[in-house]
Formats: C-alpha cells, structure tokens, sequence
C-alpha cells in the first residue's frame, strides 16, 4: 500500500523550470504566453533571480531592453512579470534528481520532500565558477583564496569586504568587475594577471573596470604560488611564453591577502549526466536542438547551463526558444516531422549551439559561437558540402564575446537530412 | 584546572587514546594547539588501512601494524565511521618484481598475517579485478584484509566518544612549557596553567618539541610532505582496490585508491621539510606523481583533479614508532614518530598506549560502570533513501534545506556538526564534519551559507568565522 500513497503525493505539472535565474524565468514566461497552463518553477536560492542579484552593476538589458539596466533591475522585470502570472515559484528548493520519465524529486524546508510528475522539463541550473584546485598553484592552502563570484557575495549581499589587497588571477567578466568593485570599496588591486596572450572579458570591462582605475592588465601572465600559513601574505607570479610555460627567471613575489580566482565557468549538469543526457564535451552543456530540446524528448536546456553566456540578454532570447519549444512539445508531444542537420565549428569555431537543427523549421535559426582565438578583419563563412550559404565580414572575433549567423528558412531549404552545416573563420 | 591525564595532541592517535582511557573513572583532558581535532597529519593522508606486509618484521610497527588493521572494522562500526574493505594490490611489472611480491608475502607471513588474506595473483586475475590497470602489468600480491577509511572521520569520532564520556576537549590550547613539582606537571598552555599527573605526548610532529619539555630528548621528528591529488567522483570506479607499485630502494611509489567517499587519491610525494606548520605543495611534484601513478592506471588525467593537498608525515629518526613511558620521568607516555602505517595502526596504538599507562599508574583503576564505546550517529542525507528522506525532513526541516549543493549537505547537518559533542567552529570544521564544500565547486556555493550558520549558531559575527582557527580570517570589515 506504501506505493500507491507515493503515487498520490506525486505533483502533476505540464512544465517544472529547475533554476528561477534569468534563464528559467524567460523560459516560463515564454510557455505560459503560448498556453501552457500548469507552470512551477524550482529555485535553490532564497530568492528568484539568480547570480544577477549580487551583479548590482550596470550593462545589463543593453539588447533586450534597449536600455542600460543593474543586474537586479533586470532581473526584478522579470520577477515582476512572474508575479502577474499564475506561474507558481518556489524558491529555497534544490532538486535532488530527475528520472527518465520526467519525474523531478525536490526537498525543502515548507513542503519537505516533493515528487512532481512533468509533462515538459526545463533545465536552467546555470553555471559555477572554475575553483582553485583545476589550476596549476603551488603553495599553501591559506585562507583568502576565493572565486571572484563567491568574493562579490560577500560584497554585494552580505556587505563585507574578504579582502584589502587583492590579486586577481583570470581576466573573465566577474574577475573584471570585481577588480573595480573592489576598488570602489577602498580595497587595493594590485593587478589582474591572464594566462593567455588576451582578455577572456568583454572589452568595455576591460576599458571600464581596468583602465579606468589605472589597474594592469598582465597577459600571459600567472600566479604559480600561494605564500602565508593562516592567511595569505603574497603570490608569486611568472610570464608564460605561448605554449603557457613559465619563463624562467620572470617570476616575481606580489604582496597580497586576497587571490581572487575568475579563470572559468562550468555549467552545471549533475541533472543533466545524471538521466543520460547527451553532452557536448566543448560547451559541457547538454547537445540541442533548433528549440533547445535535449537527446531526451520533453527536456529542454536553456541559459548558462547550456552554454556559458557573457551577456544576460542573450540568455533571455535562448530561454525564451526554449520556453516556446517547450509549449509546442507540451500541446503536440513532439514534432513528428522534424529532419535534423548537424552544426559543426572549423577553423578556430570552437563550439556552436544548438548543435542539430530542423531543416523543415519554418523561421530562421540562429547559430551561436564561440572563436578560439583572436581574429581581425575576418569573414564567417557558412557552408554546406561545396555551397556557401553565408558570408559575414567581422572587424574582430574574440573567445570572449559571443557570436551568431542566422539561417534563413531559405538557407534551410537548401540544407538536406543529415548534412554537415559548417561554420568556419576565414582570415583575410 | 586539575587532571588525571593529559593528552597533548588530537589527532587520530590522541583521540583515540582518549576514547580508550575514557573507560576509566579518570578526569582527562585533551588538549589541541590547533582550532579542531584532526588538523595536521590525521587531515590529511592516504586514508589506507594497511594490511601489514610492509612494516620491517620485528618492528612495533610491524605489530601494531597488523593488530590495528584486525581492529580497525569493528572500531569504525561501533563509530559509525565509514571503512570499506576493499583489500590492496601490489601491482608487478617485471618477474623481477614479482620475486619481490613473494618477499611481501613471506614478509606479511612473518609479520602476524593469516595465510590466506594474501594471494599473489596472475595478469588474468588481476585485469578481472581491475580492468584499468596497465597493460604493462604482470600479476599482483592481493592483501584482502587492507582497506579505506576517512582518517578525519575517525579522529572526530573517537574524539566525539571521548567527549561523550567525560574527556574534556580543550581547542588553541598550545603547550608552551612543563614542569613537574610535587608528583604534578604543571602544563603551561594558550588558556593558562593546567595540572595532570600523567602526561600522553601524541603530539604528532612536534612530538619532539613536547618531550624536550621535560628534558627528554630521545624523540627525534622529522617533517616529511606527502603531496596528494584528489580527483572528481566521475572517475570514481577507475579502480576497485588500493593500488600500489612495488617498493623499490628508491620508496614504496605512488598509489592510486578510491576514497570511502567515491573520489580517487592519487600520492604521495615524499619530502622532507624544514617546517613543522608549513603543508605548501609544488605542482611540479604533483605533476610527477600523476606521471608515476600512470604506469599504473594510464587512464588517470590531472585534469580531474578537484583540489591538491599535502600532509606532514612524523618521522622519527628510528624509523619506528616510539611508544613508552620516558626515561626521564616515567609517568609521561610518549607516542611519537606515528607515519604510515600509523591511521592503520591507531586502534592497536591505543590499546598499546592503555596497557603502558595501568602499568605505570599508580593505584587501582576503576572501569566506568556507563561507558559508551559509540557516539550518535552523524545523518548523512546524501546516503539516504527517499523515504528515509521524507521521514527526516517530516520531523526537521532544517534536513530540507539544501545548503552544499555539489554533496547534497543539509543546513540540520551542518547545524548537528557545530553543536555535536566536539563541534565544528571554522568553515574546514564543517567540511570535514559534513563534506560541505568538498565537492567540484570547492564551497564557491556554500561558503557563505555555511559561515552563516556558524555565525548563528555559536552567535559571533560573521566576520569572526575563521577558515581553520588562528589568523585564518575570511572576512574582515564591512563595506562602505
């Protein structure tokens, strides 16, 4: 009899949202505007909003909105929408798995222990930062290393300061706004030191959180010790020639008592692994479809945890896709006619999402990117087989700026099932 | 403060020394330099139960050895201390190694080891059992009786029995100098003069230091560092038992072993250093290791590495462990230069300890009529079921807030770790006690969840949460 009464606890939903981010917000606003009725969405922290509540900087919104918005203003437009819904929230609740069947098992405080049974999954768990022990630090394991995200929490929300002479090691955004944050706060940084022979930022970070503040940018440059017993008392730092070796005779002691760490996100996909979800090894996000859908019918990916974004407003156009996605499989339980082409990155195209798309799709997709190194003056040259099907002059191309190409229905019309659709740099 | 004995030293020896004298009707007192239990060399080592076969025959080592690996499963179940016997393999590459294989054997014979807990095994059986060992490899000596244990659970544990009967924990208690006036020593300490009338000297490496304090200077500890990798649960089944390559004159090489906690160890280097405090580890020696430790299982990649670590091993110049009452005043037990095999040897060590101390104690010792050889048993919503979870949650709810999401560690968990018997008081007190923060992200989630709780819960500021004690601080000001 014990199992029938699990049957009877179990939730019925069309469509569970796991994460309340910009991601999963964008995604249930975008389903319930096409229909879907019985929406929740599960989110691990106190609060909707995601890692934008502790981004209280602007440049946010600038595609989206038009306008330039702090991380918490964008995020509450969204919340605020939410709320006029009947999209129910909970928040303070962590899934702790996900069955093949759809069936989510979440705990937390007010309900305990929670089994719902979904019609349609959304993934939008976002992602983590890269921590210390990928890198290759020798050294103490003294207390005042942290990720450059864990340090803005402790800014920004909680209100005190993990530091007062600070090294930043990895030229990501959060590293870049963290320097000038930390700044702001009185805080000295001493320098922002990068592996590789270029920024991983954006450039107006760069610009606006560095140079700004007279704080060097060091390029192929590393920390390679970490010095003090209780707290750290400095780092060590060396040049790296271009195949990342440490040049002998560069290295150099910078008194410090903070290294903040910003040298990488990683999507979080415990869920997604953990029901056999198809991953593509570049991106460490699950491999999609035109709408976003994963290897397994009903679930869909969408935000950080697909792919690692630098701009939020892109985040909310995916999630929206997969929002919409999402809505279409819950009234007709999948597209029967749907004929997949495969996206494939050449020449310094490191991954594309969404990695399948429908050639019978009847609006234009677009392909995100990533490059593996810098380009000027270069053209992005699509193609199928011998035929191109596009050509895009590009200025610069940067690992760390995200680019698209948009396949118009006509383009799709000339791709056939199982072709290889590929996106290539030319250099000129 | 007055007491029958006190223990200098919580790591795993101290405490579990402490647990076995807390059957008596005595008044103890453990003392620690440190802000926990378990903050040197019993953080931070292989976490292997050797069988026995090592340790030079004739040796205390070699006795203890063997007895403490016997102990050992019966130890972490009255603990409730995780071990899981997955036994070892001394893997060969040559025929010559395969002679040295059978001098382990005999060896192991000689050192007190059943017969048939030792089986030198062929390439057939040996890619049976361990399918991602090196094609390179020729056979293996399988010791059954070898096994794995998380060393700072079991300090915490034993620790935690103690307490739990009547053994005072006395954290930052550093001792400074000793004297001995009127059949007393008068301990000079961080928290003031204490009195004892025996002393335990478990004070790992700086056991020496301790002694010299009463003019003993037989004790002689030298700082070895044994850098270690720990690598991402993902690769968890690379291997099935604690592998190691044959000891050579150069040392016993590297050994790859699952954890009891479904991670895989990858060390140690051997180096000896200067410094008693200092665990600074060299990439590059990590890098070695990893090269050494794929002639073994050539599949292993640094790049799974979660976090890197080193421990300092408590060598002492004889090579052995030193366990006795002093020359110089017999009614101070020293228990010094405990390395490898000493986690194996550590219930062994505090029997051994225990029959040195009724021999040198004056007057008849009294058994407590309630001693409990256990402590309540840690939740681990992790290992649960999902019924066993709804049940939890159903009578507190503090087990149904997620609070590390990488371990699925629970705010009630976290909370139970600080008011346990010898609770939690820094952010690694937890991790150890609750696995929060030792997961892929490193506590980047959780670690300001979890200095709120601990802010809470013994009612400092949060800015007052250290990382391990001392000027670890995490926190300074407010902002602006």
């Amino acid at each position: 009899m014990k199992g029938r009464n699990k049957v009877n606890s179990t939730l019925k939903y069309d469509l569970v949202v796991i994460g309340g981010g910009p991601a999963g917000m964008a995604a249930a606003l975008e389903a319930k505007n096409n229909g879907v009725e019985k929406i929740i969405i599960l989110e691990r922290a106190e609060t909707l909003g995601g890692i934008l509540e502790q981004c209280i900087h602007t440049g946010f919104g600038l595609h989206y909105f038009g306008e330039e918005l702090s991380g918490p203003e964008y995020a509450h437009r969204f919340i605020e929408l939410v709320e006029q819904t009947d999209i129910e929230v909970k928040t303070d609740t962590m899934v702790i798995s996900i069955s093949k069947d759809r069936i989510v098992t979440a705990v937390n405080k007010e309900d305990g222990f929670i089994q719902i049974n979904a019609t349609a999954i959304i993934l939008a768990m976002g992602c983590r930062e890269r921590p210390r022990g990928a890198l290759d630090i020798s050294g103490s394991r003294a207390s005042g290393v942290m990720t450059a995200g864990a340090a803005q929490k402790f800014v920004n929300i909680d209100g005190y300061m993990p530091g007062k002479k600070i090294v930043i090691l990895g030229s990501g955004d959060i590293g870049l706004i963290m320097a000038r944050r930390m700044t702001l706060e009185g805080a000295e940084v001493k320098m922002v030191c990068e592996l590789m022979p270029y920024s991983g930022g954006l450039t107006r970070n760069i610009v606006q959180c560095l140079d700004d503040f007279g704080i060097p940018l060091k390029l192929s440059c590393t920390v390679i010790e970490v010095h003090g017993n209780e707290r750290v008392e400095g780092i060590t730092i060396a040049q790296v020639d271009k195949n990342r070796n440490i040049i002998e005779g560069t290295q150099e002691f910078v008194e410090c008592d903070t290294l903040l760490l910003s040298v990488g996100l990683i999507p979080e996909n415990e869920l997604s692994k953990q029901i056999g979800i198809d991953m593509d090894g570049i991106t460490s996000g699950p491999v999609v479809n035109e709408m976003r859908e994963t290897s397994l019918s009903g679930v869909f990916a969408c935000g950080n945890v697909l792919q690692v974004h630098d701009l939020v407003d892109y985040v909310t156009k995916e999630s929206q896709i997969a929002g919409l996605g999402a809505a279409k499989f819950i009234a007709n339980g999948g597209s029967a006619d749907a004929k997949y082409a495969f996206t494939k990155g050449i020449n310094g195209v490191r991954y594309i999402v969404p990695q399948r798309v429908n050639i019978n799709s009847t609006e234009e997709i677009k392909l995100y990117f990533r490059v593996g190194d810098v380009y000027k003056n270069s053209k992005v040259v699509v193609s199928v087989g011998d035929e191109v099907l596009y050509e895009k002059r590009k200025q610069k191309l940067a690992p760390g700026e995200m680019e698209n190409v948009t396949l118009t229905v006509e383009m799709l019309g000339k791709i056939k099932e199982n072709d290889e659709i590929i996106v290539a740099i030319k250099e000129r | 403060m007055f007491y029958d004995i006190a223990i200098i030293g919580a790591g795993v020896i101290g405490s579990l020394t402490a647990r076995k004298l807390s059957e008596y009707n005595l008044k103890i007192a453990l003392l620690e330099k440190c802000n926990d239990v378990a903050c040197a060399t019993s953080k931070a080592n292989s976490g292997i139960v050797h069988a026995g076969f090592d340790a030079r025959p004739g040796t205390i080592k070699a006795k203890l050895n063997v007895d403490g690996a016997k102990m050992m499963p019966e130890v972490c179940e009255t603990l409730h201390v995780p071990y899981k016997d997955i036994g070892s393999l001394v893997v060969a590459f040559s025929e010559e190694e395969m002679k040295t294989l059978e001098k382990l054997y005999q060896r192991g014979i000689t050192n007190g080891l059943d017969a048939d807990s030792m089986e030198i095994i062929d390439k057939d059986a040996l890619f049976k059992m361990e399918p991602n060992i090196s094609p390179n490899a020729v056979g293996a000596l399988l010791a059954k009786t070898a096994g794995i244990v998380c060393p700072y659970e079991l300090t915490i544990a034993a620790a935690e029995c103690a307490a739990t009967n009547g053994v005072e924990f006395l954290r930052n208690c550093g001792v400074t100098a000793i004297k001995f006036e009127n059949d007393t020593f008068i301990l000079s300490t961080e928290q003031g003069e204490i009195s004892a009338k025996y002393i335990i000297n478990a004070a790992g490496l700086h056991a020496d230091n301790i002694s010299r304090m009463i003019g003993d200077d037989s004790v002689n500890i030298k700082a070895r560092l044994g850098e270690y990798a720990l690598l991402d649960k993902s690769v968890g089944g690379v291997v099935n038992h604690v592998i190691f390559q044959c000891p050579t004159e150069l040392g016993k090489g590297v050994l790859v072993s699952p954890t009891v906690d479904g991670n895989v160890i990858v060390g140690p280097t051997t180096v000896e250093v200067e410094d008693k405090d200092s665990v600074s580890i060299a990439q590059e020696a990590l890098k070695n290791v990893f090269k050494s430790a794929c002639l073994s299982v050539p599949s292993l990649s640094m790049r799974n590495t979660i976090t890197s670590f080193g421990g300092l091993r408590a060598h002492d110049v004889t090579s052995d462990f030193v366990i006795g009452a002093s020359k110089v005043n017999g009614k101070f037990i020293n228990v010094a230069g405990i390395e490898s095999p000493g986690l194996a040897s550590s219930p062994a060590i505090a029997e051994y300890v225990a029959e040195v101390f009724e021999s040198i104690y004056d007057g008849t010792l009294e058994k407590k009529t309630n001693y409990n050889p256990s402590r309540k048993e840690p939740v681990k919503f992790r290992e649960m079921t999902d019924d066993q979870r709804r049940e939890l949650i159903a009578k507190n709810n503090t087990y149904g807030r997620i609070i590390c999401r990488c371990e699925t560690v629970t705010e009630g968990e976290i909370i139970d770790a600080i008011n346990s018997p010898v609770g939690a008081r820094d952010v690694d007190g937890v991790k150890r006690r609750t696995r929060a923060g030792m997961g892929r992200c490193q506590s980047g989630f959780c670690g300001s969840k979890v200095m709120e709780i601990l802010s809470r819960e013994l009612n400092v500021p949060i800015n007052e949460i250290t990382k391990f004690g001392g000027k670890s601080d995490i926190l300074y000001e407010r902002t602006k």
